[in-house]
């Protein structure tokens, strides 16, 4: 491979992740037509339940802020050559700095309660990545296990919290006492009639200035740049007089809050009180958009409204095609995570063959090479 | 407690342990080769629904464990292509085959099996039985060791000796034989194996393949030894509970087997003590019980008691100069 030039940057930022993409879909629709449905079908529907009307579309932005959160969670983490794995984990643990703020000032105005509720949320969340950092800054444990760890930890620690404490004696159900409507982060359909019944709120503002405050911190700010050199190489950064460990807690606790933020929607925006299990995997989710994103707040975005569509339309899709129940969303979900992530080495090498054999200086060169050295 | 009580929790013991130690011993091949495993979970899941799908249809559990370590097998190679043929994130690797796993096992039991994801219950034949060792009746009126024998040692599936006896095999292989030692290295030290003229990706294809097949085993005793049939997501996290226990026991076979045991052993505990209420702390909170193996693991990693330290070439890559 060290015959072959790098590809144009379009190519990699886009093409390449294209082409991963399409293998996914492509394997899920073959996954669709196994169980003798048609995926053209499929698509349509989870089109239409996805954009085509209000309601559709509100849901779809509300899937995608949790998305979204837990997405540039990865993404900071990655940016600083440390794999979080602790999403879930993490903006379940939120839950209690959200539900304990909220339930507080429920009694005084959604102004005060959101934004303390962030910072109790956000601080939280960043405690539950701050210990694993902690633990691989100083103690030097894989950050990837102790996240694991901490999922699990998280879990129980939480169905403790919840029946033991939180519970209200009065109910059964395992559940937070309910927020009242001042402790609650506003609809969006308060605003625009336009989304009907759908659960996008307000956090979906929270959400665009975390991507904007994400695109800020790893570009334009010192530390950002400390945290690249740091993926890039530790070696190089710990000569340029850069503290890693430092960095890494601190990478990991902004990591952590940020997934911390999944909190205010579902516990503030939607459910109203805490619940078991509320994040419902979303962490995991994260994985597949920052690297469908490629780590990039845009393509963030972009894939955080993608696997909305897909959550928002496969829920439709079950109702309208029985035979294909909602799991195959993580089916998709799972497939785009394999080739785009693990098996993103599959299209490059061709890629980068067809590349050099298209640009006609390179042309002689790259014929030179593959006849010279066969690819083995 | 008395003997019975203390008898009981020690048999559920055996039984929650043994998937773990079958899981765990897979993990140790593909570790110990270079390979970071934390697809351990999907592929069990993979192989019990595989298995719990094939004993119902077949009514037999021998075809059943086939078709599990089949599907184990194959859900191992592909993980393999991408993380050392395509030289991808192992992690990353192993979240997919989680994740795939979870999803394709719900998803296929919906729209074959139409009873929310569960597989069919299983006839008397699609189910292994209880093994009675010889003597075991006999020997029950035996004061003390009698009730062991009869009780703790005989009466377990198939599996379930299996999984002790790959302690055994493992430890044998993997510190007594040339395939052992080579395995070994590639973890350690690849370029070195390479050097010697012996191909690092075949070395580690072999490790991932036995990875495979044990997790195929350890994904069927969910379903057709300790279950009857498949229900949705029946591994309920074992798989990162034996992925725990690798660490704990660093690596090593026989330590694996205790480690796996004092899991189990919690587990056992956790489920005796629901509603139990003690003495000075009123009703156990089970849920500390439960985190407890994460706990210690956490604990464990972070150098507190003793220090874990996988293989070095472990989540690398291996790349051959040119």
């Amino acid at each position: 491979m060290s015959a072959s030039r790098p590809l144009p940057r379009w190519a990699d930022i886009a093409l390449l992740p294209a082409l991963n993409l399409l293998l996914a879909f492509l394997v899920s629709g073959l996954v669709v037509l196994l169980v003798g449905e048609n995926p053209f079908h499929a698509i349509q529907v989870i089109l239409y339940g996805a954009f085509g009307y209000g309601d559709g579309f509100g849901y779809t932005l509300y899937y995608a802020t949790n998305f979204i959160f837990t997405g540039l969670a990865v993404a900071v983490a990655a940016h600083a050559g440390l794999f979080n794995i602790g999403g879930d984990g993490q903006a379940y643990v939120a839950g209690l700095g959200a539900v304990v703020v909220a339930l507080a000032l429920d009694q005084t105005h959604w102004l005060i309660a959101m934004p303390l509720a962030v910072i109790a949320a956000g601080a939280v969340g960043g405690f539950w990545a701050f210990v694993p950092g902690w633990l691989q800054a100083k103690r030097g444990s894989h950050v990837v296990i102790t996240t694991i760890m901490f999922n699990f930890i998280a879990s129980a620690l939480m169905v403790y919290m919840v029946n033991r404490v939180l519970k209200p004696a009065s109910t059964m159900a395992p559940e937070s006492e309910t927020i009242e409507v001042a402790g609650r982060v506003p609809q969006l359909r308060q605003f625009f009639s336009f989304f009907g019944y759908s659960p996008v709120n307000l956090s979906i503002v929270i959400a665009i200035a975390a991507l904007i405050g994400v695109y800020i911190l790893i570009w334009h700010t010192k530390f950002g740049y400390a945290m690249r050199v740091l993926g890039a190489n530790p070696t190089a950064s710990r000569y340029a007089g850069i503290s890693n460990s430092k960095m890494i807690m601190i990478t990991m606790t902004i990591s952590g809050a940020l997934a911390g933020m999944v909190a205010i929607n579902e516990v503030m925006g939607v459910q109203n009180r805490l619940v078991l299990d509320f994040v419902a995997g979303a962490g995991f989710v994260g994985i597949a958009v920052a690297l469908m994103g490629r780590n990039h707040p845009i393509g963030i975005a972009l894939a955080a409204i993608l696997f909305g569509a897909l959550y928002q339309g496969g829920q439709e899709l079950q109702f309208v095609i029985p035979g294909i129940t909602r799991e195959m969303i993580v089916v998709i979900q799972a497939l785009v995570i394999l080739f785009t992530g693990a098996m993103e080495g599959l299209f490059r090498p061709s890629l980068e063959r067809a590349f050099m054999l298209l640009s006609p200086e390179q042309k002689s060169e790259a014929i030179a090479v593959s006849t010279a050295k066969p690819e083995s | 407690m008395d003997l019975a009580v203390i008898l009981s929790v020690l048999d559920a013991t055996i039984r929650l342990s043994t998937p773990l130690l079958l899981a765990c011993l897979a993990g140790l091949y593909s570790e110990r080769a270079g390979i970071f495993d934390i697809g351990l979970e999907g592929k069990m899941l993979a192989a019990a629904f595989a298995a719990g799908a094939v004993a119902a249809i077949s009514g037999s559990a021998w075809l059943g464990l086939m078709a599990g370590m089949a599907v184990s097998l194959a859900t191992t190679l592909l993980q393999g292509a991408a993380a050392i043929t395509l030289k991808g994130n192992q992690l990353i690797a192993g979240v997919a085959i989680n994740m795939l796993a979870a999803g394709m096992t719900t998803f296929l039991g919906q729209t074959w099996f139409s009873q929310g994801g569960r597989t069919p219950a299983l006839s008397e034949g699609g189910r292994f039985s209880p093994i009675t060792l010889p003597f075991a009746n006999e020997l029950a009126g035996v004061p003390i060791l009698g009730p062991i024998y009869s009780e703790l040692i005989s009466g377990h599936y198939l599996l379930v000796y299996i999984a002790f006896i790959m302690v055994a095999v493992t430890t044998f292989v993997l510190y007594r034989t040339r395939f052992g030692l080579r395995l070994r290295a590639v973890g350690e030290n690849p370029k070195a194996v390479d050097t010697a003229g012996i191909s690092v990706v075949k070395q580690r294809y072999q490790a991932i393949i036995i990875t495979g097949l044990l997790c195929g085993l350890a994904g069927a005793y969910f379903s057709i030894a300790q279950g009857s049939g498949f229900g949705n997501n029946m591994t309920a996290g074992k798989g990162y509970i034996a992925l725990a226990a690798l660490i704990f026991a660093k690596w090593k076979p026989v330590p694996a087997m205790f480690t796996c045991l004092l899991f189990g052993f919690l587990d056992a505990l956790q489920i005796r003590l629901q509603n139990f209420e003690l003495p000075v702390i009123g009703v156990v909170p089970v849920q500390a019980i439960q985190a407890l193996p994460y706990v210690l693991t956490v604990v464990l990693l972070a150098g507190f008691i003793g220090k874990a330290v996988g293989p070095k070439a472990g989540g690398v890559p291996y790349t051959k100069e040119r």
